[in-house]
């Protein structure tokens, strides 16, 4: 198999998945919205204050980043998983673990990156300002792609399990505890200028290329085992 | 062999905890009695690391060589390890609170037992959540081998990078350092409680196999039912 047929494959299926995508475009919205609505949720039932509130901010922001990645989990091959496509991409010829890296990264694209583009806007709602939101956005940038990779694995592995939304929770909310407490990390550092964020942010970049590297392989073992 | 191992786990169970409580000194360092709980915590700690290793040992096996017997023993083995898990975090809990006036810090070794704890119960849930026994053994088995990455967490823990960011409250230690008395108690705990997984876990994987192979003539046989 040459590589460029197997990038050629990689390129079709993200074309694929991110034109689904925009023709379900309420689908793509909900996690979003989800991600306002929670990160809203604790102004409203705290208080206003604006020195909790910078406090409690990053904390709160990756919090409701990891569940609204969550959410959006379930469905990364479910349809696929329903309508058969799925079984026809283990039966192709180019590599699985590649497949799976190219509906990952739509998978990114969709719910990542909007969030991404998303956080100056809350980060607003809880007084972060100037170099934290920059911060904010960079750990974010590096962080969301590996919660879409670890992701990845738990969807594989619940794929039409009865109950498989919140086993999934179960089984990835620990897996994405070092992203968590790195990415809010960053953020913190940067708000209260206690320490330099580029440490955290190195790491977080570090846990993209591990994960970027294992994280496609183990999920193509678990789609083998989950579709028998 | 079951009662064998059930009586070596009794046995030195009963010597251990003699031996920690009344041949040990009363006071060590700057602690009271409540140290003694360290001849239950320290093997619970030891031994939850231990299982979820031979946990990983028993599902590479499995998805090696396909054998079903592997993973009859890693499903076997993670119920007890999480019990484990439990009591080294519930008597540390105990003791914090008579030693650090608290009874929850999250210093990094505490909260990496928490995620192995987290880690156990997704394994458990999921194996119990798909009901075909040939996908749920293959799944769990993967799943068991991405939470590997907890253990080596957990054993490092210890080394804080920056004393004033984490504060690790528990600090590196060495066997050598501790007094034989306390040491003889610890090695007792710890072989007793080896012992009692082995006993466990056979006991646990014997019911396993006999509710996989019920619908097999020689499990009607042995219960005594008719083979409807």
């Amino acid at each position: 198999m040459s590589t460029s047929s197997s990038s050629q494959a990689v390129l079709v299926l993200l074309r694929r998945d991110l034109t689904l995508a925009f023709r379900h475009r309420s689908e793509m919205f909900t996690p979003l919205f989800f991600f306002i609505l929670v990160t809203a949720l604790f102004p409203m039932s705290i208080g206003a204050e604006r020195s909790l509130l910078q406090n409690i901010g990053p904390g709160v922001i990756w919090v409701a980043a990891l569940l609204a990645a969550l959410l959006s989990l379930e469905s990364m091959f479910r349809s696929d998983y329903e309508d058969g496509s799925l079984e026809q991409m283990l039966l192709t010829p180019q590599p699985l673990s590649l497949l799976v890296l190219g509906k990952i990264l739509a998978h990114w694209l969709r719910t990542g990156l909007p969030l991404v583009l998303l956080a100056p806007l809350v980060g607003f709602q809880y007084y972060l300002a100037g170099e934290t939101l920059i911060t904010m956005m960079l750990a974010l940038l590096l962080g969301t792609p590996v919660l879409s990779l670890l992701g990845a694995i738990g969807a594989a592995l619940t794929l039409g399990v009865r109950g498989g939304g919140m086993l999934l929770s179960l089984l990835i909310l620990p897996l994405y505890i070092p992203i968590l407490v790195y990415g809010a990390g960053a953020v913190a550092a940067s708000a209260t200028q206690s320490l330099p964020a580029q440490p955290f942010l190195l790491l977080l970049g570090a846990f993209l290329i591990l994960a970027m590297v294992l994280t496609p392989v183990a999920t193509a073992a678990a789609l083998r085992i989950s579709l028998g | 062999m079951i009662p064998w191992f059930a009586l070596a786990a009794g046995v030195p169970t009963v010597f251990g905890l003699y031996w920690g409580f009344f041949e040990t000194p009363d006071i060590l360092s700057q602690q009271k009695e409540y140290y003694r709980i360290i001849f239950v915590h320290v093997p619970a700690a030891w031994m939850s690391m231990w299982l979820y290793l031979v946990l990983v040992g028993w599902a590479v096996l499995g998805l090696i060589y396909n054998t079903r017997l592997s993973f009859v023993m890693a499903a076997a083995v993670a119920p007890t390890g999480a019990l484990f898990t439990g009591i080294a975090l519930l008597t540390g809990v105990l003791w914090g609170k008579t030693s650090w006036g608290t009874w929850w810090d999250w210093d990094p070794r505490l909260t990496s037992e928490l995620i192995l704890f987290f880690i156990y119960a997704g394994y458990m849930a999921l194996q119990s959540a798909i009901e075909d026994s040939y996908r749920a053994d293959r799944a769990s088995a993967l799943l068991a081998i991405v939470g590997l990455f907890c253990i080596p967490l957990i054993y490092w823990s210890i080394n804080c990078p920056d004393p004033t960011q984490c504060a690790a409250l528990h600090a590196r230690s060495s066997l050598s350092a501790i007094e034989t008395n306390i040491l003889i108690a610890l090695w007792t705990m710890v072989f007793a409680f080896w012992m009692y997984s082995f006993a466990v876990i056979f006991v646990r994987v014997r019911n396993i196999i006999l509710e996989r192979e019920r619908n097999s003539t020689w499990v009607s046989k042995l219960v005594g039912g008719d083979p409807s």
